[in-house]
């Protein structure tokens, strides 16, 4: 049977309203308030044994000391799963569901779910960080949230793949997930803008998100003292790209040595890049990855010098995410081996 | 301009000695057929194979999907200014072999070709398993170029699907479909009270297995212009065997255009389907601000109140696809955009290379990168060679019980952004 461990508020837990609010978290053993509902939805799969309740004032004003207080009754737990909640509109508390399951979540590992009403504040701060499931706005929506939480919860516990936000009652944002709709897209797509030029109300299958823009830092002014390095998502590779890149979505990114490199050519580099017309760049690298030119501004005293490697994956497909984190590792690199500039090419 | 469509029923290919469409078989003359491809020098050989929904078969790397059609009355051929002479299509009368697709495989390209599975769970997400399908896989002569290949292989597909789609000039067609697009003051007057609708298509122009021919030109030679609906379904628009498997707009769904079908389905009841904007997807930044001011200038000329605005492939054309909607909305005219998804395996990364806030009404076919694993099939067609190196495909991603396991993204048509497909993404 799957252990679970719920966290509550002072509230739900019982020990009072809004002047017991900064009471310190404790561990009690069972279901506590919603947990016997919880206990009920899960029959014989699941059992809560544990349930953290803490007051909504403690934690938002004690944020570090009560994060670490409940990591530590939870490690001892060693649960299979930690639910929170379910907050609906109550902010504080909301936000505290949130800030705990997000803690769980990453320091201990284990798949964590809360639930609340979609205009809590905690639901905007986290709802893109693990699943949380939208409720009504105020307890009455008990019953509602329950089933919804149960059956993700187990889901989630056990491993199994999640089905899409709009199938399971999570709140969209976190994870993408495919299923098939009742009608073709192209049809969706109509009966959409017709509700738009009416004024009707729609749903968007994709909300825009907040969108990664990154900054351009000042131009460098001398560049003749500086090492500068080559990096591309253009997947300029040695022949026969020897680490597999893949030609699209790119699980991982390839470190080259070019000491003594003057000039890719035919026999030596190509792409592995899926996503453009390979021909030219297998004919010569160097339109990718202008090795070529910076070895002539290296003699020419432009550049200090070309850094000896340089770094490359296939832009094509590949998650934002994983990009980032391919960069967050050669960065450090990069910075380790004192370069002081990076051409960053693409396609 | 109005254009009758006569679908013939096929459920069953017998490759034979004689051509013809006997009930709602199609038989094929194989030696002739081999000698018409033949015709190209680049081609060396070429094999044929039937492959039928429900089979354990596995085809790939596939480059293109076409339908045979023909015209029977009114101007103009198939494929016109690339099979046929170049003459307007889209009026008179055409018949439709429905039912069976025409599939080209064989070495490959590039990378961006894909799979079709006919049975499993592959065939949920492409349409083609779902046809009876004519597989040509072709071999090169030694030492042809990467170019000269595809256009070999383009030119292959098309001749066939018309040497075939004319075996059904004389048919007499299972259903009827008629549909008639009016003149701009004509079309003010028959449907006063109606909001005036409009389709941009974004055609892919971005190089080798990325190109789209309308008329035979080249798109990424063209401005952004307009064509009459009616004639995407005599094959004006055809694929260049293009981008990842999963988001490239075959011929066949040019052919079988569904925003074009769902806006006629409309036309007159709750909206006046009043033009259709084909624009490209260059690469270069001064092109992607000139397609996109143009498609929004002639979007204001037709005076239309609302768009449609459907992407091929991804990456590098969001970027277009968000100009195109940005520039029509700040016009005040609305939008809904077409697109898919790559949101990382496990869906939670960003899913765009670009956003606006100005799209806010989107139709998404799903995330190309999510994993399934495919089993074993008791036949291939083409060659399991490349299912490590397509887009979507990667190291050792065939699994000991001979199964492989790929990102949907490697399967023909799985995510089109045309709204071909149920798939959605939340």
């Amino acid at each position: 049977m799957l252990k679970i461990v719920h966290y509550i508020n002072q509230f739900y837990g019982g020990i009072g309203g809004e002047e017991k609010a900064d009471v310190r978290p404790e561990l009690r053993e069972g279901a506590v308030g919603p947990g016997t509902a919880f206990a009920a939805a899960f029959g014989d799969a699941a059992v809560i044994t544990h349930t953290v309740v803490c007051g909504d004032s403690y934690f938002g004003e004690n944020i570090e000391e009560a994060k670490a207080a409940i990591l530590e009754m939870v490690r001892g737990v060693k649960p299979d799963m930690f639910i929170a909640g379910p907050a609906f509109n109550a902010g504080r508390y909301g936000v505290a569901c949130g800030t705990i399951c997000a803690a769980v979540k990453e320091e201990l590992g284990i798949p964590v779910l809360t639930g609340m009403y979609v205009e809590n504040p905690g639901a905007e701060m986290f709802r893109d960080k693990f699943h949380i499931v939208a409720t009504r706005e105020s307890a009455v929506g008990m019953r509602d949230a329950v089933p919804k939480m149960a059956k993700l919860a187990l889901k989630l516990a056990r491993g199994e793949k999640i089905g899409a936000s709009i199938e399971e009652g999570y709140m969209p944002g976190y994870m993408r997930v495919n299923f098939f709709e009742a009608e073709r897209g192209s049809k969706r797509a109509v009966d959409m803008l017709l509700a738009k030029m009416k004024g009707e109300d729609f749903v968007t299958e994709f909300p825009m998100p907040d969108f990664d823009r990154v900054e351009a830092l000042p131009a460098l002014k001398d560049m003749s003292k500086m090492t500068v390095a080559l990096v591309t998502s253009g997947g300029i590779v040695p022949k026969g790209n020897p680490d597999r890149i893949e030609s699209s979505s790119a699980s991982k990114y390839g470190e080259y040595c070019i000491d003594g490199v003057t000039d890719l050519t035919d026999a030596t580099y190509e792409t592995a890049h899926g996503g453009y017309d390979p021909i030219y760049a297998n004919t010569d690298a160097d339109r990718v990855l202008p090795v070529d030119v910076l070895r002539d501004m290296e003699k020419e005293g432009r550049i200090g010098k070309l850094h000896g490697k340089f770094y490359t994956t296939t832009g094509n497909g590949t998650a934002v995410k994983s990009s980032a984190a391919f960069a967050q590792e050669f960065a450090q690199k990069l910075r380790n081996d004192g370069v002081d500039a990076v051409i960053l090419t693409s396609t | 301009m109005k254009l009758t469509i006569g679908n013939i029923r096929i459920t069953d290919i017998v490759l034979g000695e004689q051509s013809a469409v006997t009930g709602s078989t199609l038989k094929v003359n194989v030696k002739e057929l081999e000698a018409l491809i033949l015709e190209d020098e680049r081609i060396a050989s070429v094999c044929f194979d039937v492959a039928k929904p429900g089979e354990s078969t596995r085809i790939t790397p596939v480059k293109d999907v076409i339908e045979p059609r023909t015209k029977v009355e009114g101007p103009g051929g198939m494929f016109p200014g690339v099979v046929s002479k170049v003459a307007t299509v889209g009026s008179g009368r055409t018949h439709v072999l429905k039912g069976m697709a025409v599939v080209t495989c064989g070495k490959i390209v590039g990378f961006q070709e894909g799979i079709i599975d006919m049975s499993g769970p592959g065939a949920e997400y492409t349409p083609f398993s779902q046809t009876v399908n004519l597989v040509l896989n072709f071999a090169p002569v030694e030492g042809l170029a990467a170019h000269d290949y595809e256009h070999a292989l383009r030119m292959a597909g098309l001749k066939s699907a018309v040497y075939l789609g004319d075996l059904a000039k004389d048919v007499k067609p299972d259903e009827e479909i008629v549909y008639e697009f009016a003149p701009m003051a004509k079309g003010i007057e028959k449907y006063p009270g109606l909001p005036r609708v409009g389709y941009v298509q974004m055609l892919q122009s971005q190089g080798l297995l990325h190109d789209t021919y309308v008329y035979g030109v080249d798109m990424k030679q063209s401005l952004t212009t307009m064509i009459c609906p009616t004639e995407v379904f005599d094959g004006a628009i055809i694929s260049g065997n293009c981008v990842s498997a999963c988001d490239k707009n075959t011929t066949y769904h040019h052919q079988n255009s569904p925003v074009v079908e769902d806006l006629f389905a409309r036309h007159g009841v709750d909206l006046n389907f009043a033009g259709m904007i084909i624009t490209n997807e260059n690469v270069y930044l001064a092109d992607k601000e000139r397609s996109s001011d143009w498609t929004a200038k002639l979007v204001a000329m037709l005076d239309l109140d609302g768009v449609i605005i459907s992407q091929e492939g991804f990456g590098n054309p969001d970027t277009d696809l968000i100009m195109n909607c940005k520039k029509i909305e700040a016009l005040g005219v609305p939008t809904v955009i077409i697109t898919d998804e790559y949101a990382g395996r496990d869906g939670t990364s960003q899913s765009l290379a670009d956003v606006d806030a100005a799209a806010n009404a989107v139709v998404t076919g799903g995330n190309a990168n999510e994993v399934i694993t495919l089993p074993k099939m008791d036949k291939v067609i083409g060659s399991l060679e490349y299912v490590d190196v397509i887009a979507g495909g990667f190291e050792n991603n065939t699994n000991a019980d001979g199964s492989i396991t790929v990102e949907i993204q490697a399967i023909i048509g799985a995510t089109n952004e045309l709204g071909f497909n149920k798939m959605s993404a939340r």
